[in-house]
Order: structure tokens, then C-alpha cells, then sequence
């Protein structure tokens, strides 16, 4: 292996970072909105929301991403004069907006049911202690309920942030030049696989370093009460002792 | 019973099933100012439905609830079940009926301090630093201060329902429930909370007590209600039922939890 080459393939490899973070934030945050949306049809006690969530999420965690990705993309395509007749095209053209699209779908699925489990992991006893001291239903959801389910739910959207940085790397496959596709590239101009998708995987794996890191703060930040008791005051020994 | 002062709390009536089983099969009763009244009753005698209904944890099916004179308003809604016409007054009514629990129910996320002070602040809408202050001297009196930047996991069972109780007196009660404070503690922890409820019937608050402490029940109350399968069997003064009981059940109860 050439340390040089190496060097250099992981600069140009860096251009595409900016496309991957891009991705990765926006589909990030987008499915968190969407998620949102869902995890409330899914609590929300009507049936016909309930059935479309439940529906939703079947689909979007039981079929892979890359079918996803074409049939958004290439999908979709086939039904090109319909979408130029409602003024869709200009968006489904776009490899950017289809794999923007498909990224914020799947994750929603994932996290509403996140957003689920943390919700319905808050003690029902906390619940009703709250309402028994006239908390309304606004002041409850925002001083019990929410915090306690967001600690709970952290972990496991700590997981789905890091799925989704990885997740960005298929957007390669209908021309998107974040790192992976770069990486493609640069492999059919040089052949050397090797060199080019360690440093890749470096990328990702840096990112995800990171990203771990943040998340393990946030969480220890959001959970004194699950650490152990405050230690007592150090008791003043004398010196000389 | 004074007929003279409004009760602090008057049940008229009261009925509730859940499905098919009848919890509340009419249940009547009036506590005055000040009367720290015992609920007495074998598991399913509806004791604990009784006590959830007076701040609308459960909403009753029929009957009238008033505190301090005050009549909880109820409706039909859809599907037949009885519902608050007004749940801003349900909240409010809330906020003056302070809740122990069984199992505590501190929130794990605040400390001690800030279980405390959360209703207060938050309900309330009193400042902070009054409300601080208080929650330190209730604290103090129930024997926690220490314990005040703790958080509820970090404390013993006798630790946490003491804290709860201080949360409960936080609010300045005109009325506390106790549904069974002292079952899901270990024998030796039911004492240091049955000492701090011996002094608040003591500086005379109004008090429903769900319990199984017979020790309790005749010491300290002004008052024990036995319930059998929903209905109130016997109501009186302890020194009064406990010697001569006129129900054969509750004759029974006490031989069973002597």
C-alpha cells in the first residue's frame, strides 16, 4: 500500500463529505417530523390512524432501503407525464430529492417506533402522580412525560443516527457523489479497492466516532438519576493525621 | 356529624364497575374538617377505587363527589361512560386534594427537592424561591433534608414515601388521600411513615386513609369505614367499632388482622 496515494485519495475522498453530512442531517431531521406525526397516529387511539401507522411502518422497516431508493427514483420515473402533469417531475427528477425522500421515510419508520417505546415506558405511577396534583394534560406531557421518555429513547436514536450515516452511502447508487460514491469512482479510475474503501470506511467510521461520542454525552447529561447517589460530603480529616 | 360546616369532602351514592365486576355498589360518606379517617377493607373491597374516585383518577359511573362543598361536575359522553364536563375544574379541584401512593410514584428524573417543588411551581404558579424554602422545611420536618439533591432511586422505600409526602404537602392540602402508604414497604420502614401521618392527623388535617395498619386505624384516626364488596359496613369511631362491631364481617376482619 502507498501512504502517498492513500493520503490523497483521502482528501478527495473528503469532498463528498459535505454531501453525506448534508444527507444524513436533513433525512435526520425530516424523519424525526415525520416520526413525530406517526408515533402520534400510532397513540392516538383512532383506528384508521392507528392502522395507517402500523401499515407505514410494516412496510418501510420490512423492505430494504436500496428498493426504496429505486423505486423512488427509478420507480417513479415510469410515471414521468403524471408527475410532469402535477408539477412533481422537477422533484423526482432529482437523485438528491429521491434519495433525500427515501432516507426521510425509512428513518421515520424506525424512530416512530423509538418514539413509541419511550413514550409507553414511562411509568403509568409518575403518570398519575402527576395528575393527581392537577397537572393539565400540556403541563404533564411536557414536564413528565417528555423527559422521561426521551432518556429512555435516547439510546436506541443514538442507533438510528448512526444507521443513517451509514444509510447515506446508498445514494451512490443512483449518482450521488457523497464519499461512497467518490470512492466508486476513484476505483474505476485507478483499481486500486483497497486503499480507496479503507479510506472510506475511515470516514464513516471517524463520523460515527463522533456521533457516538455526542450521543454518550447528551445521555449522561439527561440521566443523573440512573447513576449513583451523590456521594456525601468528604469529611475534613486534619492534616497532620 | 356537624351538619352545620360543609364537609371537607362528601361522597353521595357512589357506583363504578370496571367490565362486569362491580367495585362501588353506593357508597356514601362525609368527612369533616379535621376527621382522619381509616378505609378499611379485604382486597376488592373497593377501598382504593373509593379513594381514586374523590380526585377523578377513576371517574365514577354515578353518585356525587363535593369537596369542600364543591360538586364535581360529571356527564355522559360518548359510549355511555360518564366523563369531567370541565376538566379545568377537575385540575383545580386536583390541586387542592393531595395523593399518597402505594408505590410512591416520585418522578425519577427530578430530586427530592425538585419533586417537591414541581407542583408548586409548575400548578401552583408560586415563585421558586418561596417554594424552595417550604419544600426545605418540609423536608426537615419529615426527616429528609439531607436527601434533598438525591434522586428518588438513590432512597429507601421509607426514604421515597416520605419524600411523597412532603410533595403532597407542598401543595398545601385542604385535603390528603393515602392509598395503602405503608404495603409496599418493608416492615421495618412502615414506622418512620406512620410517625410523620401520626403528626399531621395530630395538627389536625383532614385525612382518608386506605390502610391495613389495624395499629393506625385505632390509634390515630377519628374514624374507621369498613367496606365489604362496595358498600360502607361499618363506620364510627375505632374505640366504638373495634369493641363492639355490629357487623359480623367486620367482626371477622379484625379477628383475621389482629
Amino acid at each position: 500500500m502507498d501512504a502517498a496515494f492513500m493520503g490523497e485519495t483521502f482528501l478527495r475522498l473528503l469532498g463528498g463529505l459535505p454531501l453525506t453530512l448534508n444527507l444524513t442531517f436533513a433525512s435526520v431531521v425530516l424523519g424525526l417530523v415525520v416520526a413525530m406525526s406517526l408515533a402520534a397516529m400510532r397513540m392516538s387511539g383512532v383506528p384508521a390512524l392507528d392502522w395507517f401507522a402500523r401499515a407505514y411502518v410494516f412496510v418501510f422497516r420490512g423492505t430494504p432501503l436500496l428498493v426504496q431508493i429505486f423505486l423512488i427514483y427509478y420507480g417513479l420515473g415510469q410515471f414521468r407525464p403524471s408527475l410532469q402533469a402535477m408539477n412533481l417531475w422537477g422533484f423526482f427528477r432529482e437523485p438528491y430529492w429521491c434519495a433525500l425522500l427515501a432516507l426521510t421515510l425509512n428513518t421515520a419508520a424506525y424512530v416512530s417506533e423509538i418514539m413509541r417505546g419511550g413514550l409507553q415506558s414511562v411509568p403509568a405511577g409518575q403518570i398519575e402522580a402527576a395528575r393527581a396534583c392537577g397537572m393539565s394534560r400540556l403541563l404533564l406531557a411536557r414536564r413528565i412525560i417528555l423527559p422521561i421518555a426521551v432518556r429512555q429513547a435516547l439510546p436506541g436514536y443514538g442507533n438510528e443516527i448512526i444507521l443513517m450515516v451509514k444509510a447515506t452511502s446508498l445514494a451512490s447508487i443512483i449518482t450521488m457523489m457523497e464519499v461512497t460514491g467518490i470512492a466508486h469512482k476513484l476505483i474505476s479510475e485507478t483499481f486500486r479497492a483497497i486503499e480507496i474503501f479503507i479510506c472510506a470506511g475511515a470516514i464513516y467510521l471517524i463520523l460515527n466516532f463522533l456521533v457516538t461520542r455526542a450521543i454518550q454525552a447528551l445521555e449522561y447529561r439527561l440521566s443523573p438519576h440512573l447513576r449513583n447517589a451523590p456521594s456525601p460530603m468528604p469529611r475534613l480529616v486534619a492534616a497532620s493525621e | 356529624m356537624t351538619l352545620l360546616s360543609t364537609p371537607a369532602v362528601s361522597v353521595r351514592d357512589l357506583r363504578k364497575s370496571f367490565g362486569s365486576l362491580e367495585v362501588l355498589r353506593g357508597i356514601s360518606l362525609d368527612a369533616a374538617e379535621g376527621q382522619v379517617i381509616s378505609i378499611l377493607g379485604s382486597s376488592g373491597s373497593g377501598k382504593s377505587t373509593m379513594l381514586r374516585c374523590i380526585n377523578m383518577l377513576e371517574t365514577p359511573d354515578a353518585g356525587e363527589i363535593a369537596i369542600g362543598g364543591e360538586v364535581i361536575a360529571l356527564r355522559k359522553g360518548r359510549h355511555g361512560r360518564t366523563e369531567p364536563v370541565d376538566r379545568g375544574q377537575v385540575d383545580r379541584i386536583r390541586s387542592r386534594v393531595a395523593m399518597v401512593f402505594q408505590s410512591f410514584n416520585l418522578w425519577s428524573h427530578l430530586t427530592v427537592l425538585e419533586n417537591v417543588i414541581e407542583a408548586p411551581v409548575h400548578v401552583q404558579k408560586r415563585p421558586r424561591a418561596e417554594c424552595i424554602a417550604e419544600a426545605e422545611a418540609l423536608l426537615t420536618r419529615v426527616g429528609i433534608v439531607d436527601k434533598r439533591n438525591h434522586y428518588p432511586a438513590h432512597l429507601s422505600g421509607g426514604q421515597q414515601q416520605r419524600a411523597a409526602i412532603a410533595r403532597a404537602l407542598a401543595m398545601k392540602p385542604k385535603l390528603m388521600l393515602f392509598d395503602e402508604p405503608t404495603s409496599a414497604l418493608d416492615p421495618e420502614l412502615v414506622g418512620e411513615v406512620l410517625r410523620v401521618m401520626r403528626s399531621l392527623a395530630e395538627e389536625g388535617r383532614t385525612m382518608l386513609v386506605v390502610t391495613h395498619e389495624m395499629g393506625f386505624a385505632r390509634d390515630v384516626s377519628s374514624r374507621v369505614v369498613f367496606l365489604h364488596k362496595g358498600v360502607v359496613e361499618e363506620d364510627g369511631p375505632p374505640g366504638e367499632v373495634f369493641s363492639s362491631p355490629t357487623s359480623p364481617r367486620f367482626r371477622q376482619f379484625i379477628s383475621e388482622h389482629r
